[in-house]
């Protein structure tokens, strides 16, 4: 039975409580203090895009354990405008909001799996994982 | 009828109130009437009982001045707005059951009872909610304020040296804040180098790192040169993990190198004495 806690983003001050329960889950978990920076960064990431693009969504964060290996799973979703060209969103340097345009491949170099899902008009899902090693 | 109904409650309001303490305290996850002394339960009890009586007849308004203390007093203790509904539902549950007893209603009046009571303690409920609410809007506020006062100040160190410690969460208002005092500050200050301080910082993100990169661009244009200390190991290795370009940057790992370094920018240097 897996343990999963979801945060509401609709504020900026969502992202915070996203990602301080990020922080306290990869505690949890046992994450060391420069995974903790990593997992919470990139959570950090993805609630803000979804309160910069999509207005609302959510983000889950669930311990996981597969073959003996432990970890922390993100998914971070939302029923936002999606994303047209995905090639270009996991570029570095490319930003619709004027940003620095390291957030989405920012997330993938941080954690150790990443899936991006998404439909334009219907929403984004972004699954991200990070193993306990 | 109104008047017997007055009568009534006024009669046995002792009774009430420990009728409704009673119910109050099997409330679950209720701590307020567990752990405060006993005297103080009376005494918010009573004022309780004071304010739901004191529309009771429909001639006279709710005391404003009453609820505004009385609603300022149990959002100090912790009473949640949940808490409080359940509270006057309850109240209302205790006069039922009196005027029950007493057999001031049956089921004839009933009917009337009942809009009568309602009548009594819906507006009253209301103006609770109301006042709950709003004296919890300005608690909120008095902290956004003490929240922005602690934020962002450029402190000037040495001539020409300045330092700006930022502690906590980084948004956008606060980010606009960092950039208005830094620059006015630099103006003001005539520093020529500023060390901007993220210690206190619990993450970089990219939206972090943009405005501190913005306001260091702010700085460069008004003629001082921006230095970032206080890089823990784990922030540099998610800003590397990031590919967040830092490159046009003096950084250091604390404030005391950052400050050696600036010192060194404007030519001077800390010297030991030779003690006589």
């Amino acid at each position: 039975m897996s343990y999963r806690s979801s945060v509401e983003i609709y504020t900026e001050w969502d992202i915070v409580a996203a990602r301080q329960l990020g922080r306290n889950e990869a505690k949890k978990t046992g994450f060391g203090t420069v995974d903790q920076a990593r997992i919470t960064t990139a959570i950090s990431e993805l609630a803000r895009n979804i309160y910069l693009y999509a207005g609302k969504g959510k983000i889950e964060i669930e311990r996981i354990s597969e073959n003996g290996a432990f970890g922390i799973k993100i998914i971070a979703s939302d029923e936002g405008p999606g994303i047209s060209d995905l090639r270009k969103v996991m570029e570095d340097g490319y930003s619709t909001s004027g940003g620095l345009g390291a957030g989405m491949p920012g997330v993938k170099r941080l954690m150790d799996e990443f899936k991006v899902v998404s439909e334009p008009g219907v929403g984004t899902t972004i699954t991200a994982k990070k193993w306990l090693h | 009828m109104n008047k017997l109904m007055v009568d009534s409650i006024n009669q046995n309001m002792d009774e009430i109130i420990e009728c409704w303490i009673a119910q109050m305290k099997e409330e679950k996850g209720e701590r307020f009437f567990h752990f405060m002394p006993e005297h103080l339960v009376e005494k918010t009890s009573r004022e309780f009982a004071e304010l739901m009586t004191s529309n009771i007849m429909e001639t006279t308004a709710i005391d404003s001045d009453k609820l505004n203390d009385f609603t300022e007093k149990i959002v100090r203790f912790g009473w949640s707005i949940k808490f409080v509904n359940k509270a006057i539902d309850n109240f209302s549950f205790v006069v039922f059951g009196l005027l029950e007893k007493k057999g001031i209603m049956n089921d004839s009046n009933l009917r009337q009872f009942v809009e009568t009571i309602t009548r009594w303690i819906s507006p009253l409920r209301e103006s609770i909610i109301d006042a709950y609410s709003a004296e919890w809007e300005r608690t909120v506020s008095l902290q956004k304020i003490a929240l922005q006062e602690l934020s962002a100040s450029l402190i000037p160190v040495f001539d020409k040296i300045s330092v700006m410690p930022l502690v906590g969460t980084i948004d956008t208002e606060r980010a606009k804040l960092i950039m208005e005092n830094l620059l006015e500050g630099v103006v003001s200050q005539r520093a020529e180098v500023v060390l901007l301080d993220i210690t206190g910082v619990p993450v970089v993100d990219t939206m972090v790192a943009h405005h501190i990169i913005q306001a260091a661009d702010a700085v460069r244009l008004v003629g001082a040169k921006c230095m970032l200390v206080g890089i823990r190991p784990e922030i540099a290795q998610t800003i590397v993990a990031l590919g967040i370009n830092l490159h046009d940057f003096t950084t250091k790992s604390t404030l005391q190198k950052g400050m050696q370094a600036a010192l060194a920018m404007t030519n001077r240097e800390i010297v030991e004495v030779d003690g006589e």
